[in-house]
């Protein structure tokens, strides 16, 4: 393996030109917590069973305020497994109020003794978007990233999501997360999707609208892996020769603001797995009134690499 | 000097080759390019049949890049495994079918 140094990501982007800074900010993603059902080995938050953070209803009121006031074109509900707050019902009903498009993402897996069901119920009835992680169409590479038998349950989710029209009426959007598993990069979405599509009716009768690709980030659980495997610096060695100049402009740090479980603002979901705050605004949602302007500047790390290779991934 | 013949960091130097015949290098690569664009073959299509390929004449280089392109084309490992076996059975069938001649040879000469 021929070892690089790893320019920081800052320095990459000023030899190249470039400046990463913010346009309007007009998603808002609320990350309520890092428990989830399952331990993904990609995963950047290191969620599973025995993380106990968790967005109190306090937290989410004060939120739903400040989106209030700030007119979000999206509100993106993320975690850990977003199904685990127990007042997560409470956040989609009113967040529906709020903001025209309603992002519900979901590991597919959450059962909770059929409670999950009465929540996609909910957001179906409220006409919140279902962003569902599927990483793979084979129950090997599926199982060996999110765990023994979790290919079999997404797919029960997703037979029931169509059955409330998700993916098959209009008006009911469903959409499906890749992650490689591994130490590669992601197929290119387009032809990916025509394949899942075909694969997936085919052989399980599931239908779902557009496939999303994002390389894995070189943090948390996976950077671990990739450290302990010997294929951290082969993989950041290819984030960094497929640094791609042209995706930078679309990165979605520059029109997004994350805000934690416990209100804190970050640029990013990843900034917030890092716990590198928002550059641009005060430390939390309790604090500040109003999002970051347009021409703030957005924290960065050598992360940043993995949205930026190949196509772009963000 | 690698005390191996084959040693997988020389894989990123095959443009080298193109040092002391630059014209025939770059239609080579030129044309590796084309090759391999999307076709009325997909890109997914065309690495696993250079997967298969790779296996067939044994070279460790193609099999470490259409491994790793195969999996970045949205390849599992399960389709790979069968294209080896495409590959393995082309092999071992083209051996085979040789017996036809062998056959025909001891016909010829035998009583």
């Amino acid at each position: 393996m021929t070892r690089i140094k790893i320019p920081p990501f800052g320095s990459t982007l000023a030899r190249h030109g470039l400046e990463l800074k913010r346009t309007e900010c007009k998603h808002l993603q609320v990350n309520v917590g890092l428990s989830c059902n399952q331990s993904c080995a990609h995963c950047h938050h290191e969620a599973g069973p025995d993380r106990q953070e968790l967005m109190s209803r306090e937290t989410m009121e004060t939120i739903l305020d400040f989106a209030a006031a700030n007119s979000f074109d999206i509100i993106d509900i993320t975690g850990g497994a977003p199904e685990l707050n127990p007042n997560i019902r409470f956040l989609v009903e009113n967040a529906a109020t709020i903001s025209p498009r309603v992002i519900f993402r979901s590991n597919l897996t959450v059962d909770l003794n059929g409670q999950a069901d009465g929540l996609f119920k909910l957001c179906a009835e409220h006409k919140i978007v279902v962003v569902g992680s599927f990483p793979s169409t084979n129950q090997t590479q599926f199982d060996g990233l999110r765990g023994v038998g979790y290919f079999q349950k997404a797919l029960e989710r997703l037979r029931k999501l169509n059955a409330l029209g998700y993916g098959v009426s209009p008006r009911l959007e469903l959409d499906l997360v890749l992650n490689p598993a591994g130490a590669f990069f992601p197929p290119s979405p387009a032809g990916a999707e025509k394949r899942f599509k075909r694969e997936l009716n085919q052989k399980w009768g599931i239908q779902f609208n557009t496939l999303f690709t994002f390389a894995n980030t070189p943090m948390g659980r996976f950077r671990k892996w990739l450290q302990e495997t010997n294929n951290y610096d082969h993989y950041m060695n290819k984030l960094v020769k497929g640094f791609n100049p042209c995706v930078v402009e679309g990165v979605m740090c520059r029109s997004l603001l994350s805000v934690g479980w416990d209100g804190a603002f970050y640029d990013c979901d990843f900034n917030l797995a890092l716990k590198i705050p928002c550059a641009g605004l005060p430390r939390t949602v309790f604090d500040s009134k109003r999002p970051p302007e347009e021409g703030s500047p957005i924290a960065m790390g050598n992360h940043c690499y993995a949205c930026v290779a190949g196509s772009g991934f963000t | 000097m690698s005390d191996n013949y084959y040693d997988s960091n020389d894989l990123p130097k095959f443009q080298d080759i193109g040092k002391e015949a630059p014209i025939l290098a770059e239609k080579f690569f030129d044309y590796y390019a084309a090759v391999f664009e999307e076709g009325d073959l997909t890109a997914r299509e065309k690495a696993l049949i250079a997967l298969a390929v790779a296996h067939a004449v044994q070279c460790p280089y193609c099999i470490d890049a259409y491994t790793k392109s195969c999996l970045e084309q949205g390849s599992n490992l399960s389709e790979m495994t069968e294209a080896v076996h495409v590959a393995c059975a082309i092999r071992g069938g083209a051996s085979l079918v040789h017996g036809i001649q062998m056959r025909n040879i001891v016909s010829k000469i035998s009583l």
